[in-house]
């Protein structure tokens, strides 16, 4: 690990001011970028240290309906919180599908929504990984690439964003706050992460100092709590990225569906919000052939980005098990494995 | 930044003057308090065995930096018998064979602990195993864990969250 300067600002405004400089970087819990340092994948010269900045670690249910969630609020304390859970059961089913329990307890919401891809080759450093390196080329596109992009990759960079949490937020019209020298801006979430194009590199539309302070859920979201589901495909049953993920909510009244909210996960360099297969479920009934149509929809762009052919039909199951999942309804109960395929019960196979 | 800090270790405050930021939990327990239970395994949040209780929950120990945490509490292996009389969990693994080689096994009853208290898992042996799942064993005695975790659970689940530890 290469040696920094450590500081400990007492406001945010301290912070911003303190990270605007070149070489700084926020250190929340550290559960990733610890794990980047070590590796020399990062390599701040100024580690701005937020993690007991006040105020940052509530769970507000606001007047207009809508949840606001501090950026330093713990992945497990969020996944546990009541009203979460009840209002948002999808969110909460991808937050416990994640890492590990002791992980959980560290990560914070802001530190998820940012943390880095786990492309093999950008964890190397003797690869050429045009993210970590701009300019030395990807050594992924002719190597070990099964589990990489099938959606919006580039010749640059066909790395995924390997978050679980953001795939129902994103579904869900997540909105994170940002602080930075010019004030507080919202950003929705689907916007926050960049495609990779030819600055893979830069991965965020953040602008160098700017912290995430919250994240809101709108009121919407939860009106789809009935019907929620999230689906993580892994390599093994747990403690493991997904090699897949699908976010499925659905609005149901008489079985036709009413509106429906979907995405979908490590398929791509961000969250990937599926609008086509959205509005092709709207209106239409709650059936395998109907989640099918969608499933195709939702996929029509997706190419292979190297030997991952199979992770576009591997995606359209994924999301039309998740629908027929959300169209069976919310579980009273978190499942013994949150979102896995081996959780399933009761459902006919689509 | 000055780097002095103080950590409270099993009860026990320790005044600390760090020459470097860079220093972890995991390596501060380890190289300057002299608390070697507390395991170093792959050092990247995968395996485990650094597991510790943290201001009252489970983390590991390698991706916390030191310095970050002035004034905590810290719970180790070390702190959980009562002079000679073991743990329920430390009981519970050797009743149940929950080991091998051990070497895992700090962070196994650390993990168990947060486990206990976090309240989820009851004696449900698929939440137990999910519950354990960043905790490897390469001896494969997960057999053995899940059943002392089910057993321990049942002996001090009922006492409430905060004396579990």
């Amino acid at each position: 690990m290469r040696a920094f300067d450590y500081v400990r600002p007492a406001t945010v405004q301290e912070a911003v001011a303190a990270a605007s400089e070149p070489g700084a970087a926020y250190l929340a819990s550290g559960t990733n970028l610890l794990d980047l340092m070590k590796g020399g994948i990062s390599r701040p010269t100024r580690l701005v240290d937020i993690s007991r900045l006040p105020d940052l670690d509530h769970i507000e249910d606001l007047a207009d309906g809508s949840m606001r969630i501090g950026a330093l609020v713990r992945n497990a304390d969020l996944a546990r919180d009541p009203s979460f859970v009840r209002r948002f059961p999808a969110v909460a089913e991808a937050l416990r599908s994640g890492a590990s329990p002791q992980l959980r307890n560290a990560a914070t919401v802001g530190g998820n929504l940012l943390q880095r891809t786990r492309c093999a080759y950008f964890y190397d450093t003797a690869s050429a990984c045009n993210k970590r390196d701009p300019g030395s080329g990807c050594d992924a596109r002719d190597g070990d690439n099964r589990l990489h992009a099938v959606l919006g990759w580039s010749e640059s960079c066909i790395a995924t964003h390997p978050s679980d949490f953001c795939v129902p937020l994103v579904a869900f019209d997540a909105v994170v706050e940002v602080e930075g020298r010019g004030g507080r801006r919202d950003i929705p979430l689907e916007t926050l992460h960049r495609l990779p194009g030819t600055t893979p590199d830069r991965e965020s539309v953040l602008e160098p100092g700017e912290m995430i302070v919250a994240l809101r859920l709108p009121a919407e979201a939860a009106r789809f709590a009935e019907h929620a589901r999230y689906l993580k495909v892994r390599e093994r049953t747990s403690y493991a990225f997904a090699v897949v993920s699908a976010s499925a909510a659905l609005r149901i009244v008489d079985d036709t569906i009413t509106d429906a909210r979907l995405a979908l996960g490590g398929v791509a360099t961000k969250p990937w919000r599926a609008r086509d297969a959205e509005r092709i479920l709207a209106g239409g009934g709650a059936d395998a052939s109907n989640f099918r149509r969608a499933a195709e929809a939702a996929l029509a762009e997706a190419k292979p980005s190297g030997n991952n052919g199979f992770k576009i039909e591997l995606a359209r199951r994924t999301l039309a098990r998740a629908l027929a999942l959300a169209r069976a309804g919310t579980p009273k109960r978190s499942p013994a494995l949150p979102a896995s395929p081996l959780a399933f019960s009761g459902v006919a196979h689509v | 930044m000055d780097l002095s800090m103080t950590l409270i270790v099993n009860g026990v405050t320790k005044t600390i003057q760090l020459d470097d930021p860079r220093v972890t939990l995991l390596d501060l327990l380890r190289e300057r308090l002299g608390l070697t239970g507390t395991k170093k395994g792959c050092d990247r949040g995968q395996c485990g065995a650094c597991t510790v209780i943290l201001d009252g929950r489970r983390v590991n120990s390698c991706l916390a930096l030191a310095i970050s945490h002035d004034g905590a509490h810290v719970l180790t292996i070390e702190g959980v018998a009562q002079g000679n009389r073991l743990h329920p969990l430390q009981e519970a693994f050797v009743a149940h064979d929950g080991l091998q080689c051990g070497f895992c096994t700090p962070g196994q009853i650390m993990s168990a602990i947060g486990l206990i208290q976090e309240a989820e898992a009851g004696d449900d042996p698929e939440r137990v195993r999910e519950g354990m799942s960043g905790n490897l064993c390469r001896c494969g005695a997960y057999q053995g864990i899940t059943e002392a975790v089910i057993e321990a659970q049942k002996i001090i689940g009922g006492t409430g969250r905060r004396e579990v530890a």
